[in-house]
């Protein structure tokens, strides 16, 4: 791989090879293949039920996703047996579509944790301006998530995930239900995290609004377990704005290669 | 004696005092406002910090006797003599204990602490202690109680008598750290006059035989409150029967029962609490949550309100449970390990923060649940 970036190539962060997860003995992706890039941000579209949650967990390897077959390769690492922890350390991060609750413990510990840090720490300059450009100042002292709104969550999820600077975020629906301050916030974090540190981007959402504040090239269409159609984030999510996931099924423009 | 002699503290053998130490005795003074250190069947140590004499008195409840003739009317107030077999014993025999006395207006930012120590196998220890919070005074008091890993069998039966006098706040912590053949009975009982305060906690972190305690406090004054926070860790066959009462009949008098109660290893942890609302205007609330560590231990809540007027409002709330895996996988997607991150959940769970302790003293604190967990 080192050959391949001196060779001008841009390096492949993650691939993913023929793909089988279960969730509680069903079938929900079957053999999907494909490849990430660093520095980009990839765009997943699909109905619910789709496998896109399912997707982003078997990648971060949370238990109850189980990987039937197939492979998960990260920086030229297969880690398709390694546990949550490991990949975490590795560099893959994930944001909850529904974070849990955690009484007890802070959220300013959490951030602190995410930081690699103990409780005695206090935060840098950066840190600080980073907290307060995610409106969370007053949110430090709150156990986690408990009696936070959507948007208050949501941007709780991705300033943990910043400060775990880590290579590829997986982000579940990070724009659903939040208000447009939010929304403007969150979306234009990710973009700075992908063009200033290199981080890669995969987001799956429902919605076009954080389309205008991620400059992101590629998109697809998850349709029952199975990648249905590449094609730019704009143009997929006005095709199924204007008719819908069936609209896809029947779409004389299908693009059924990419990715890879 | 002289027990203010720092020597003295030299002949305590170096592992019983680093014991101590890991109960929560401060090794530094100047951090202190005054030190007693009762071994076995004596006090060996008793100091006040210079920058608060004139504001606090330390000393045996012996000595206190001897020195002060009023004292009979604070001995043996709140608790009966022969409330039960234990009593009776300390009513018969004692061999002292701590008198503590924070003087009217006094503000003590320094806590005063005591440690009782047993270090002889098969000792059974009769403690007796006073507390006097006079009128508008502010406090803080740590007291650790702990038996020295040689001696085995022993027993402590420990008396407190608290008196919170009007405007005056008392924040008390006691701190158990027993071994697994120690039997333990505190009998406590506090007195809360007009706008007094009183904050109780308790903190039981290390294996013991058998304790069984359920400490009072009579809310009688106007406004008075008193608040009990207990964090219990039942492991190795423990068996801990730990509660707290309130009787609340001072006119809006208010009090607020918190517990923490943790089992493992085939220990069982009850966990107590009674309020009664005697007056109109009174409001309590009973709190516990109870997290079960494995399958072989058991926690069992028993929570009672007693409601004498309309106007009182008594609430609880219980709830057992196991760590939610949800969680801990949260916390291992922020790169925590599966161990770290269940014993970030127990500290949370155990939530230090609600003792209201100074900001040192939850380090202290914080070191100890460092150490079991």
């Amino acid at each position: 791989m080192a050959l391949q970036s001196l060779l001008g190539e841009e390096m492949s962060l993650l691939e993913v090879k023929d793909l089988t997860v279960k969730v509680e003995d069903k079938v929900i992706l079957s053999g999907i293949s494909f490849i990430l890039k660093e520095r980009e941000s990839y765009i997943m579209f699909g109905p619910n039920g789709s496998g896109k949650t399912t997707l982003l967990n078997a990648i971060m390897g949370m238990p109850h996703y189980e990987v039937v077959s197939g492979e998960i390769i990260f920086l030229g690492e297969d880690i398709t047996d390694k546990s949550v922890d490991e990949r975490a350390r590795l560099g893959i991060s994930i944001g909850f579509q529904h974070p849990p609750e955690i009484t007890g413990i802070k959220l300013a510990d959490l951030l602190r944790l995410c930081l690699g840090k103990d409780q005695n720490y206090d935060f840098s300059e950066e840190e600080w301006q980073l907290i307060k450009a995610f409106m969370l100042t007053d949110f430090l002292d709150r156990d986690v998530n408990v009696g936070f709104s959507g948007g208050e969550r949501k941007r709780a999820e991705i300033l943990q995930m910043i400060l775990l600077k880590p290579k590829i975020l997986l982000l579940d629906e990070p724009d659903s239900g939040i208000d447009v301050e939010s929304l403007k916030l969150i979306g234009s974090e990710i973009q700075r995290d992908v063009e200033n540190t290199g981080s890669t981007a995969l987001i799956v959402t429902h919605q076009g609004g954080i389309l205008n504040y991620i400059k992101a090239k590629h998109a697809c269409v998850l349709l029952a377990g199975r990648f249905y159609c590449f094609r730019g984030p704009k143009r997929i999510y006005k095709s199924i704005e204007a008719k819908g996931y069936e609209g896809c099924v029947n779409c004389p423009d299908r693009v059924i290669e990419g990715w890879t | 004696m002289d027990l203010t002699d720092e020597s003295l503290l030299m002949r305590v053998p170096h592992k019983i005092l680093e014991e101590a130490y890991r109960a929560g005795l401060e090794s530094d003074e100047k951090a202190r406002s005054g030190t007693l250190i009762h071994v076995d069947q004596a006090t060996i140590y008793s100091k006040i910090n210079e920058a608060f004499q004139g504001k606090v008195e330390i000393m045996d409840t012996k000595d206190a006797i001897k020195k002060y003739s009023w004292l009979e009317n604070y001995r043996w107030r709140l608790i009966n003599q022969d409330r039960d077999e234990f009593t009776k014993k300390v009513a018969e025999e004692f061999s002292g204990g701590y008198f503590m006395r924070i003087l009217p207006g006094a503000e003590v930012i320094f806590p005063l602490q005591a440690c009782l120590m047993i270090t002889k196998s098969g000792f059974e220890q009769r403690i007796h202690n006073i507390i006097i919070a006079e009128e508008g005074s502010k406090s803080h008091i740590i007291s650790s109680c702990t038996q020295h890993f040689e001696a085995d069998k022993a027993s402590h039966i420990g008396i407190s008598e608290f008196y919170v006098r009007k405007g005056a706040t008392l924040n008390f912590t006691m701190i158990h750290s027993w071994s697994e053949e120690t039997l333990v009975r505190p009998r406590s009982a506090a007195v809360i006059e007009d706008g007094g305060e009183f904050v109780s906690n308790y903190l039981c972190l290390r294996p013991v035989k058998d304790i069984q305690m359920y400490p009072v406090a009579f809310c009688n004054g106007e406004g008075a409150k008193v608040i009990f926070n207990s964090i219990i860790y039942g492991i190795k066959n423990s068996l801990l029967d730990v509660g707290s009462r309130a009787v609340l009949s001072g006119k809006g008098s208010r009090a607020e029962l918190i517990s923490r109660a943790l089992s493992k290893g085939g220990s069982k942890v009850i966990v107590r609490g009674m309020i009664e609302g005697n007056s109109s205007e009174c409001k309590g609330h009973l709190e516990c949550k109870g997290l079960m560590l494995d399958d072989e231990s058991i926690i069992q809540s028993i929570p009672e309100l007693i409601v004498r007027k309309s106007g009182a409002e008594i609430t609880h709330e219980a709830a057992v449970g196991k760590i939610s895996e949800k969680e801990i996988l949260y916390l291992m997607t922020r790169r925590l390990s599966y161990d770290k991150a269940i014993s970030t959940i127990i500290r949370g769970f155990m939530d230090i923060g609600i003792m209201g302790l100074p900001k040192p003293l939850i380090e202290e604190v914080n070191k100890i649940v460092d150490i079991i967990t």
